[in-house]
């Protein structure tokens, strides 16, 4: 960790309320003073913002404040918590002593001497929001608005949002665990409606990560998401019927990894591995994928929209190998987990908030490239689909059944992309889909940093990432039957 | 049981003990005035404070016990008709006037709009209906985790092939809203919510399945008794061993109530204003003509007492009102705050933040009957994924449910996806039952529709 994210942690987080590392000792101890194993807190203040134009107007802005502190006592597998909004030494006590009910009777913790945790340098500990003035955040909504309108006269309607995070965490435990991280998040969305003869569609297209921004002017990123916004609503202006059924399906680069993410992600964090409700529990060292999937998740991306510098417990993020060579090698997992488990925490603990106990939850999910030209695996499909672009996702990870929503599609037949259809469902299998994976492409991209993951009930953002893939046998739900 | 006042507190409501209205109510009116200082022509603050506390039992052990206390305000500032907002967690004095200035500080950048601002001051509540929506529940760490206990014990015991548990979770909140603006409005009310949840894992040819079940209310004598809960959660999880995909093909698709509400849910979408005025829905310019068959009618009853979906007021302080959104088949009306009414040129309907019990008028056949009537098909009581399509209608989702042969369940289907378009679907509605899921918002029995596309093997 840079020294100064612990220095601005203790700023922004401790020094406003009085708190000092007395306080922290005494709240730690106050929670150890039971028959409890560990226990932490974690202090966060956030400060957001985001902007939003429609109709060539900006309609909306908005500014906001969330801080506080979760208390976090851990029993064998029992977990106590409880929070404060206020980052006062009353309310800590106040939080340790609900956190601490969780064990029943009295003992003799040990609370470990703090030393601070060397985390990674991944991204500037600035503040986005104040990387441009606001007049210039206008400015770019507006330019968005115009590239987007003047791009095609068939486009109708242009939303645009941009949106700002200024996060600071402070975690500590009683293991010795002393960490800080100073986290900047931003993002652009634009949305389209294109209409034609009556008919209306929609296209999407955004991005972001952790800088200010800047990056959105930067050789015009911005500009270059309302046309590619564009151009997707026109494809789905010529779109017809999606097919029915199951075929094999090229899926295309980058943001298409949330394939990854649901078919095989959820199923592989800790959690439900340790409790045994994973499809996938129990198999490590076992075949799960063809010889061609290696999948991993990294935490450790510089600037990238799923990376920390270290997680919400203070662990410094890495690459964590899930399916080598289609093998099952690891699970990411939480400190919980992975004690629970006899397993090396991986940087995976994340939480939504102060207010949110931490689980184990992915960073940057993505398969690394293979030998193939993308040319080449559309070619060998007779009948098939080709899906560019998708919504979301989800999956039960229990039966292991998951769903993607594809929102930019082709048809392939004779080994040719032919014409677009309509967005469709897929559904498959989590773990068997990736031993249908017959031709891995040359071509790795990452997600432009626009997903966000949902996992009961807390959103975190996440990266996703491939190469273009053939998987053979997926079902593919449109209406053309 | 109301009085109009200006300061307006149902008089017979009970509230949190350790929450005092007046103090939020005068929080709210300072926020109202230093907005006023600060130069604004108009402003709105809302304030919420919510706290309570969950456990979730698993293996007959406690695995998670939260304490829960939050609270947060929100305001809008209005100069002229340019606008800015800003919220924050800290009500100190400081922070509730950084709150101000950064709201301010925002408007001075958005554009003029000129459909921005107030509600009509004629469209505000007059009168706060006590519609009783909070009860506490006097349950202590000790008499939850048993509740829970009781919950996941009655699953696990249900049937041999139950063999893992993601648990119970029992959950109790109860807390305080208040409104206010410079029309002189200033309401507030307490709600409660309580509930219990399980999730069971069951288990046969090394093939695991999962369900749920789960009992909501505003007050905890309403609830389900916990160990029908867990009960119900099992025999759901054990009815899916041994799914399978199933032949593509076109076929009827009855909707159990659970998910009908979503089914409901995406037409409340596209007759919102939000989405009408930005020509983002299927439904556009559909006011007044047939959307459902000429049997079914949809109302919305905001003041049921104790109801999940009941308010006294919308987010705006507009008052609630019953009404008629379907009546034979025909849209009577569309879900409007105030903005979008203007944009629109029609009234508010009362809806800034969504509707308020929607009630689906049944056909009259109960859930056999339903089977019955549509002979061949696929009942669906899971869907997954976000595959609809607001701008067209265009609907494919990821389902599980059970084959139905002769009326009768034949067997659990899964892998599968439904897909057809919407418009579509609600005309095509053959059906829908007496078997109210009370649970939410929506209030509606299964739903049966004529014919969809269903792919699998």
């Amino acid at each position: 960790m840079s020294a100064p994210a612990l220095d601005i942690a203790r700023r922004v987080l401790l020094e406003p309320g009085g708190v000092d590392d007395g306080a922290l000792q005494r709240t730690l101890d106050r929670i150890m003073g039971r028959a409890v194993d560990r226990a932490d807190l974690y202090f966060q203040t956030v400060r957001h913002e985001s902007w939003s134009l429609e109709d060539g107007m900006v309609r909306e802005g908005s500014h906001g404040i969330d801080q506080g502190v979760g208390a976090r006592a851990v029993a064998g597998e029992k977990t106590g918590f409880a929070y404060s909004d206020e980052i006062v030494a009353p309310a800590l006590e106040r939080a340790a002593e609900a956190a601490r009910a969780i064990a029943r009777s009295g003992g003799e913790g040990r609370i470990q001497a703090w030393r601070s945790v060397p985390g990674h340098d991944l991204y500037l500990p600035d503040d986005p929001l104040a990387s441009l003035p606001a007049a210039d955040k206008v400015a770019l909504l507006r330019h968005v608005d115009q590239v987007a309108r003047s791009a095609d006269a068939r486009v109708s309607q242009v939303f645009v949002s941009l949106a700002g995070v200024h996060e600071v965490i402070l975690v500590v435990d009683t293991e010795g665990t002393l960490a800080a991280d100073v986290r900047p998040l931003v993002r652009l969305n634009v949305t389209v409606i294109a209409e034609q003869g009556g008919r209306r569609e929609q296209g999407s297209a955004g991005g972001g990560g952790r800088f200010g921004y800047g990056w959105f002017l930067e050789d015009d990123r911005a500009g270059g998401f309302a046309r590619e916004a564009v151009r997707q609503a026109l494809v789905n202006l010529e779109a017809g019927e999606a097919p029915a059924g199951t075929m094999d399906v090229v899926l295309g680069p980058g943001w298409p990894g949330v394939l990854l993410h649901e078919a095989v992600g959820h199923g592989l964090e800790g959690d439900f591995n340790r409790k045994g409700s994973s499809a996938f529990a129990g198999r490590l060292g076992e075949r799960v994928a063809s010889p061609l999937c290696t999948v991993v998740d990294d935490g450790t991306l510089a600037q990238r929209r799923g990376s920390l510098n270290v997680d919400d417990e203070g662990v410094p993020t890495s690459r964590t190998v899930l399916i080598e060579k289609g093998v099952l090698k690891g699970y990411m997992q939480d400190r919980l987990n992975a004690r629970l488990m006899g397993m090396a925490p991986t940087g995976n603990g994340r939480r939504e908030s102060y207010a949110h106990l931490p689980m184990p939850r992915m960073t940057n999910t993505f398969m690394l490239p293979g030998a193939h030209d993308p040319q080449e695996i559309i070619a060998s499909v007779e009948r098939g689909l080709y899906a560019v672009n998708f919504g979301g996702g989800q999956v039960d990870i229990t039966s292991g059944k998951f769903v993607f929503s594809a929102c930019e599609a082709y048809l392939i037949e004779n080994g040719r992309v032919t014409r677009p259809v309509r967005g469709a469902t897929l559904v498959g299998n989590g773990p068997d889909v990736l031993t249908r994976v017959t031709m891995v492409g040359n071509d790795l991209e990452l997600d432009t940093g626009i997903g966000t993951c949902g996992k009961e009930g807390q959103s975190v953002p996440v990266g996703v990432g491939q190469p273009t893939l053939k998987v053979e046998g997926l079902t593919v739900g449109g209406t053309a039957h | 049981m109301s009085r109009p006042a200006h300061l307006l507190i149902p008089a017979s409501s009970a509230w949190p003990a350790d929450i005092d209205p007046q103090r939020l109510h005068d929080l709210v009116a300072q926020v109202l005035e230093r907005a006023r200082a600060a130069g604004a022509d108009a402003a709105e603050a809302g304030l919420t404070v919510d706290g309570g506390l969950s456990v979730n039992v698993r293996l007959g052990e406690v695995d998670t016990l939260e304490y829960h206390r939050d609270k947060g305000l929100g305001v809008t500032l209005y100069f002229g008709r340019r606008k800015g907002s800003a919220s924050t967690t800290d009500f100190s004095p400081r922070a509730v006037a950084e709150t101000v200035a950064a709201a301010a500080d925002i408007a001075r950048y958005t554009s003029e709009d000129p459909c921005a601002g107030l509600p009509e001051a004629g469209d505000l509540a007059r009168e706060i209906p006590d519609l009783d929506l909070y009860h506490a529940w006097d349950l202590d760490a000790d008499a939850a985790i048993a509740l829970a206990r009781e919950c996941e014990a009655a699953a696990l015991g249900f049937d041999a092939r139950i063999t893992n548990s993601e648990g119970a979770t029992l959950d109790t909140h109860g807390g305080y809203r208040v409104y206010g603006n410079t029309h002189g409005f200033l309401a507030g009310y307490a709600s409660s919510r309580h509930s219990l949840s399980c999730t069971v894992i069951g288990e046969e040819d090394g093939a695991m399945q999962r369900d749920y079940w789960y009992t909501v209310a505003r007050h905890p004598g309403d609830l389900e008794p916990a160990e029908a809960v867990g009960r119900h959660a099992a025999r759901r999880t054990v009815r899916r061993l041994g799914a399978r995909s199933m032949a593509t093909g076109r076929m009827p698709v009855l909707f159990a109530p659970e998910v009908a509400r979503g089914l409901v849910g995406h037409f409340l979408r596209a007759v919102n204003g939000h989405a009408l005025y930005r020509k983002a829905s299927f439904l556009l310019d559909h006011l007044g003509r047939p959307v459902f068959p000429d049997w079914l009618d949809m109302d919305e009853r905001p003041h049921l007492p104790r109801a999940l979906g009941s308010a006294p007021f919308d987010n705006e302080g507009v008052a609630t009102r019953d009404r008629h959104l379907v009546e034979g088949g025909v849209l009577q009306g569309y879900v409007l705050d105030s903005y979008a009414a203007r944009r629109l040129g029609l009234r508010t309907t009362g809806n800034a933040g969504g509707t308020h019990n929607v009630f689906v008028g049944d056909s009259g056949l109960d859930f056999d009957g339903l089977l019955e009537e549509m002979g061949d098909g696929l009942l669906v009581t899971e869907l997954m994924g976000q595959g609809v399509n607001p701008v067209t209608g265009d609907y494919s989702r990821g389902a599980a449910g059970f084959r139905i042969e002769n009326g009768a369940i034949a067997g659990p289907v899964h892998e599968i996806t439904i897909a057809g378009n919407l418009r579509d679907m609600y005309r095509g509605i053959v059906a829908t039952g007496t078997d109210y899921d009370r649970r939410g918002n929506v209030i509606t029995g299964s739903i049966l529709v004529g014919e969809m596309t269903v792919a699998g093997r």
